[in-house]
């Protein structure tokens, strides 16, 4: 049953999302965006952001994400809290199938945003309630006065063993190269902490747990040497992997899953664009997440013209 | 119905003894995901409405019952059926994902 139908169908609350559905309202377009948790996406964890412009102390990603929807909302975009099941882009009009009822767009912007990348092993899933983390700010405090590792060696892992080392009694950082690719800022502050040690050239290759995790097997990726490392958390940042399953066979996408589209967000379909965190994009940030938005309104509303 | 804060006193009565299923979540105010799950959760206790209660627990105050209940990541959503616990559902990404493993349970 078709619920109703659209210019265009925003699919992800995040940055991206809500500034497209802020511009395609404001263009006139008859526009709704479905989420299916709660505004802001991944920014909606963290509590500090201090990269996006206009905020001389930082603002919460919660609270932008709901700035974000109510800067929409007044412009007449409609939100349901509804999570996409099905979609087929190919159609015309294009539809959209959620669990409350099924959808008709002219558009569809995509906007599903990217998901922390996971270890891999076997037992990672089923320790997830028991000890494996993949938010240091979100799940540190349950880990005070304890011994936990960080997995990963980018900006986000080594800010997190920085976080951690101010809560945690100990912190290794395991990283598979000798070096760290984070700025030089965090560098600096990673070498003064003394409760943290770095250990280079290594990954975890297996997870010690009874009920809970109790330790990670470490191995040392050049010599093969497998070490065990008592802990009582492990805290995995290797990266992030685009929310695109949905939309797999549909649209075009890179090796690694983003929805192939340049700066004009335009996919491989006619009609579709792909916004922030999922498109092929050299810098994932709120602030260019937001630009996506903005430049597919634009984009969307040509396609209209065209089409009629 | 709307939300009720649930503390090792009143567990008992709220939750163990409740007359309909209980959904408990366990929070802390610093986690993120909590936030996030926060206004969700008032959506769940407005459909559900009289067949189900919603009630939370700040693991920050209540370190008994986190304890007891071995949470180990935030948030944690447990159901209380006759007064025994359910398999716990671990930061669910969705409200979708709530619905299916409440209907898992039998609450419609």
């Amino acid at each position: 049953m078709i619920e109703a139908s659209y210019d265009t169908v925003i699919i992800g609350g995040g940055p991206g999302g809500y500034t497209a559905a802020l511009y395609c309202a404001r263009a006139g377009l008859k526009t709704l965006l479905l989420e299916k948790l709660s505004p802001g996406g991944q920014m909606a964890t963290t509590s500090q952001v201090d990269n996006y412009p206009g905020f001389e102390n930082g603002v919460d990603g919660f609270e932008l994400g709901e700035k974000m929807k109510q800067g929409a909302d007044r412009f007449g975009a409609e939100s349901a809290l509804s999570e996409v099941t099905a979609v087929d882009l190919a159609s015309s009009p294009k539809r959209i199938v959620t669990p409350d009822g099924a959808y008709e767009a002219k558009t569809v912007i995509l906007a599903t945003g990217a998901s922390p990348r996971t270890l891999g092993l076997p037992e990672e899933a089923r320790l997830v309630s028991r000890g494996v983390a993949y938010c240091a700010t979100c799940d540190g405090m349950l880990y005070k006065g304890k011994t936990v590792i960080v997995s990963g060696g980018g900006d986000t892992a080594v800010t997190d063993a920085l976080f951690l080392s101010k809560i945690c009694s100990r912190v290794y950082l395991v990283h598979r190269r000798d070096t760290l690719r984070a700025s030089k800022s965090f560098l600096a502050a990673l070498r003064s902490a003394p409760n943290l040690t770095f250990i280079a050239d290594s990954r975890i290759s297996g997870i010690l747990y009874d009920k809970k995790v109790t330790g990670a097997k470490i191995e040392n990726v050049k010599t093969g040497g497998l070490t065990e490392l008592a802990c009582d958390g492990i805290f995995v940042a290797i990266g992030r992997i685009p929310n695109s399953g949905l939309f797999r066979g549909q649209v075009d996408m890179d090796e690694s899953g983003y929805i192939v589209a340049d700066e004009t967000t335009r996919t491989s379909v006619p009609g579709v664009f792909a916004v922030g965190d999922v498109r092929t994009k050299p810098l994932r940030q709120i602030v260019t997440a937001a630009s996506d938005g903005a430049v597919a309104s634009k984009f969307a509303e040509e396609y209209l013209m065209e089409d009629r | 119905m709307s939300t009720i804060t649930v503390t090792k006193e009143n567990f008992n009565a709220e939750v163990q003894e409740a007359g309909t299923p209980a959904l408990v979540e366990f929070w802390a105010p610093w986690c993120g995901y909590c936030r996030r799950l926060a206004p969700v959760l008032d959506v769940v206790a407005g459909t559900y409405e009289d067949r189900l209660l919603v009630g939370k627990v700040n693991v920050d105050e209540q370190e008994e019952l986190e304890n007891r209940f071995e949470v180990m990541t935030l948030p944690t959503l447990i159901l209380f059926k006759g007064g025994s616990a359910g398999a716990p559902l671990v930061n669910p990404g969705s409200k979708a994902e709530i619905d299916r493993w409440l209907n898992e349970q039998g609450i419609q």
